[in-house]
């Protein structure tokens, strides 16, 4: 059973709860071991072997060897666990966020230049649908 | 006695710390931002504290899934600085104030409030970005620093109101402490950001300025304002901001505003520092 939450209709936003918590546990504690230095070197020389170590699931797996940060969190990852294989490839946060979101780095980079994502139409997922 | 002079809501954007590590303060991206620091550093320094209770989250860091303290309070000598996952912050080790700590770590539980005590953790970019933003890049620290750790990261977060207990429980305890001490305390995080999701980087200076102005204002109402709130208003990581009210607690209720500065963007986050000063510490 999936409990609903009053959160849920923030829009593209994915709060690290119990369910994502539970489901992304291995997914997020194999990110945890790339704060090793050692661990990073492995990861790097051979992906799919280092993930060996790691109880993945499938979909969970495909989004880590084809960099897909969105889906990550789909599946249970949480950002600040995720990010350390972005820090990896050497990548910041915001070039994570911009690809979160969609958009070309220079158009996210602007956006934050000009005041951010406005919350105007962004904070129920109706409106935000109604918007576009 | 011990006494809290001051305390200090402060931002802890990683990329500020890297900023100043590589040094690119100066840069236009980061000059507006850092400019806004500099009186601020001049007011800690004129505070002489001697000790920093620091409340932060951790990051993935020192501490991982396995074992989530909802508050935790690091009662070591020493805190090695983390690698995040590309290597330690180049910044002095952070000395704790062992004594004050199980002081407070004593006083607390049995207060009420249970709080999870390390021996041995390392400090990420949520303790050393708020030390570098309010004293620069001095060789050594320049006071005792004890780190107080919230969770922020697996929900739910402790309330806002809890926290404001939380704080008013560590006044309690500070003032009970019989050595001469000025301890000022941070609360960091924050202000309006999103770092994940198809909304990253949602902005809400409206939330943010009213949150301010509340501090002093209004800072009870302020502890109402629900987790969801916060993330639909400020985005998913605002809810940092629940971490304020631990720093807030522990101010008289009539603290006054010294310094304030706020700036867009520091990465994806609305940035922000402000003293609060206690004028009967004065």
């Amino acid at each position: 059973m999936t409990q609903s939450n009053d959160y849920d209709n923030i829009p593209g936003t994915y709060v690290y709860n119990a369910e994502r918590g539970r489901i992304g546990y291995a997914l997020n504690m194999f990110c945890m071991s790339l704060n090793k230095a050692e661990n990073r070197q492995s990861f790097k020389e051979n992906e799919p072997a280092y993930l060996d170590k790691f109880t993945l699931t499938p979909e969970q797996r495909r989004t880590v060897l084809a960099r897909d940060w969105l889906g990550m969190l789909k599946v249970g990852g949480n950002i600040y666990y995720t990010i350390k294989i972005a820090f990896c490839d050497g990548l910041t946060f915001q070039d994570v966020a911009g690809m979160m979101s969609g958009v070309p780095k220079d158009t996210y980079v602007q956006m934050m230049l000009a005041g951010g994502r406005s919350v105007e139409g962004n904070r129920f997922k109706d409106a935000a649908k109604a918007a576009e | 006695m011990a006494k809290i002079v001051a305390g200090i809501a402060c931002s802890h954007v990683p990329a500020i710390g890297v900023a100043m590590d590589k040094g690119q303060t100066g840069t236009p991206y980061w000059e507006p931002l850092f400019k806004g620091y500099g009186p601020a550093r001049e007011l800690v320094a004129k505070l002489k504290p001697d000790v920093a209770i620091v409340v932060y989250n951790d990051h993935a860091n020192a501490f991982s899934l396995e074992i989530i303290p909802t508050f935790l309070i690091g009662v070591a000598d020493k805190f090695p600085i983390a690698d995040e996952g590309f290597g330690a912050r180049p910044v002095p080790v952070v000395y704790g104030h062992p004594q004050l700590a199980w002081h407070l770590a004593e006083s607390l539980i049995l207060d009420e409030f249970d709080m999870t005590i390390a021996n041995e953790m390392t400090v990420d970019h949520g303790l050393t970005v708020p030390l570098s933003v309010t004293t620069g890049q001095p060789a050594e620290w320049p006071f005792k620093v004890i780190p107080l750790c919230v969770n922020v990261v697996q929900y739910p977060p402790p309330t806002g109101a809890r926290c404001f207990k939380l704080g008013q429980a560590i006044r309690r305890a500070v003032d009970s402490f019989p050595e001469d001490l000025r301890v000022i305390i941070y609360g960091t995080g924050g202000m309006s950001h999103q770092l994940q999701g198809e909304r990253a980087g949602l902005i809400n200076r409206k939330f943010d300025t009213d949150f301010l102005d509340n501090l002093t204002k209004d800072p009870i109402g302020l502890t109402k304002i629900s987790h969801t709130e916060y993330m639909r208003e400020a985005g998913s990581e605002g809810v940092e901001m629940v971490m304020w009210h631990v720093m807030r607690g522990a101010l008289d209720l009539d603290a006054v505003e010294v310094y304030r500065h706020y700036h867009v963007p520091a990465s994806n986050t609305a940035a922000a520092l402000m003293i609060l000063e206690n004028r009967s510490a004065a």
